[in-house]
């Protein structure tokens, strides 16, 4: 059976929360196909630091070496036994067939690479857009793979146990730019977002949680530039932040949380200054004063007041 | 094909001319499609082939202009420049045209100002004049991105930026301006400069 083994840098624990909440497969039908070494937060009597040792002892081999959280040499920040997690990974490197970041802080940094008192935090193989994360740019683990980023604030547990079987299963998992899955990634949470009609006409949300309005004009939603299936694979398979009436903050991105205001959309002069990925901002400005003035009916009411 | 095309173009082009002249002068409900192919010394069912009414032309020629003005302004949009020079050479530009085809100018105060009726469908908002706003919210834009110009709602800096074009074209109308517009291209450009420039 193959192995995965679990550990943690910097980290809340939100990716193990939302792991715990997988579905189809659930947690322990992942686990009843993979043997779990260790997780700091489900393993009571193994001991990491002697897993460590056995690993080193190639008494335990492994197949899967998931991270959560960014990584610091620093043990003033984070030590695990003696270690700090910067250590435990030059020990297991070269010793796993995958390594898979879990969640943003693992990949690109997230909010312990904006702590100003530790520089020395980053994601496993990027800080935000730079590929300077803790392995060098052209690491890559016995596999082939670079290290699987697999981003989210949490990431959601289905694109996790999506990857993980395909890997298990001996598919081949094609990587975007930033090293995140493609078959997951290469969606918008603009894609199936229950809003969309909205965009299109440009009726625009004033206010968080009404069903009405798109978000993307006046609150800030991330949804048309974010690379993330939140409205194809649906949050507890039922909603996702769009549906929901609050906007899409961008968590699956390398630039994660590097922004002013998550609640506003920046504008010069009135124009969002960031257009939907793929289009000029001059197509976009036709486009939208188009819209503009062919108004939908049915949009400017209430929807249960429609026909 | 592209000869042939290029005649077609040509045509409405004569056409446009001969319109927008006879538009400003007779106003727009006195004058005819038989007056206009007269005008040009073309039969009216020929003027038909080129536009099945009058409401289509008036709309065309506005379809026309903005595209015209709007390519002029997308040049100056992308050429490397700061924002005031921008400011400068749009409000050259526009008053070059104005120089070159003042019937086009003509044709937008006493018509398309005037009889906003036939504008109704197929010409409301923006939807005749698109290019040159387009192209006016990507210059403004990038003015306010760049930090050159006050951030502010779109549309204050919009006529703060088109109203003096229009004004001085509409006094040059009534004839009291002792000096053509672009005589006083710079001190307008100035002015608009002054008047949406960061503090």
């Amino acid at each position: 059976m193959k192995t995965l083994l679990w550990i943690q840098g910097l980290s809340c624990n939100g990716n193990t929360q939302s792991l715990l909440n997988a579905e189809n497969p659930f947690f322990y039908e992942i686990f009843q196909k993979i043997k779990l070494i260790y997780h700091p937060s489900f393993s009571y009597r193994e001991n990491l630091q002697t897993i460590i040792k056995k690993v080193k002892e190639e008494k335990i081999k492994i197949n899967f070496l998931v991270v959560e959280g960014a990584v610091t040499s620093d043990k003033r920040f984070h030590k695990i036994g003696d270690y700090s997690v910067a250590q435990i990974l030059e020990i297991l490197k070269d010793r796993a067939d995958y390594i898979i970041a879990a969640g943003n802080c693992a990949s690109f940094g997230n909010i312990p690479a904006t702590f100003s008192h530790n520089p020395d935090v980053t994601g496993l193989q990027f800080r935000f857009v730079q590929k300077e994360g803790f392995f060098p740019p052209d690491f890559k683990t016995r596999s082939g793979y670079p290290v699987i980023n697999i981003p989210g604030c949490p990431m959601h547990p289905a694109w996790f146990t999506q990857t993980i079987t395909a890997l298990l299963e001996g598919k081949k998992v094609i990587l975007d730019q930033f090293n995140r899955p493609k078959e997951l990634f290469m969606y918008l949470p603009h894609d199936g977002c229950t809003r969309n009609e909205y965009f299109e006409w440009k009726v625009e949300s004033e206010e968080f949680g009404h069903k009405e309005g798109c978000l993307f004009y006046n609150l800030g939603c991330r949804g048309p530039m974010t690379h993330a299936p939140c409205n194809k694979i649906l949050w507890n398979r039922i909603s996702s932040k769009t549906r929901a009436g609050m906007p899409c903050i961008g968590c699956t991105e390398f630039n994660f949380p590097l922004r002013e205001n998550f609640f506003e959309t920046k504008k010069n002069m009135g124009i969002p200054e960031e257009v939907p990925l793929g289009v000029s901002k001059r197509a976009y400005i036709t486009i939208t004063g188009v819209a503009k003035t062919l108004k939908n009916k049915r949009l400017m009411v209430k929807l249960e007041e429609t026909d | 094909m592209s000869k042939i095309k290029k005649t077609k173009e040509e045509r409405k082009k004569e056409i446009i001319k001969a319109a927008c002249r006879l538009f400003a002068k007779k106003g727009y409900y006195n004058t005819t499609i038989p007056d206009i192919a007269e005008e040009l010394g073309m039969s009216v069912g020929n003027l038909y082939n080129y536009f099945h009414s009058k409401e289509e032309l008036a709309k065309y020629i506005m379809q026309y202009s903005s595209k015209l003005l709007g390519d002029e302004i997308r040049k100056i949009n992308e050429e490397n420049i700061s924002t005031k020079e921008k400011i400068y050479k749009i409000v050259r530009k526009f008053f070059e045209i104005g120089q070159e085809q003042p019937e086009l100018i003509e044709y937008f105060l006493r018509v398309f100002l005037s009889n906003r009726e036939v504008f109704e469908e197929g010409c409301e908002g923006f939807l005749c004049v698109q290019e040159v706003v387009t192209e006016l919210m990507l210059f403004l834009e990038e003015g306010a991105r760049k930090g050159e110009l006050r951030q502010q709602d779109f549309f204050p800096a919009f006529v703060t930026l088109m109203g003096p074009l229009g004004g001085m074209v509409f006094l040059q109308g009534e004839n009291v301006l002792p000096k053509k517009p672009i005589e006083y291209s710079d001190e307008l450009a100035e002015n608009i400069w002054r008047a949406l420039k960061a503090d």
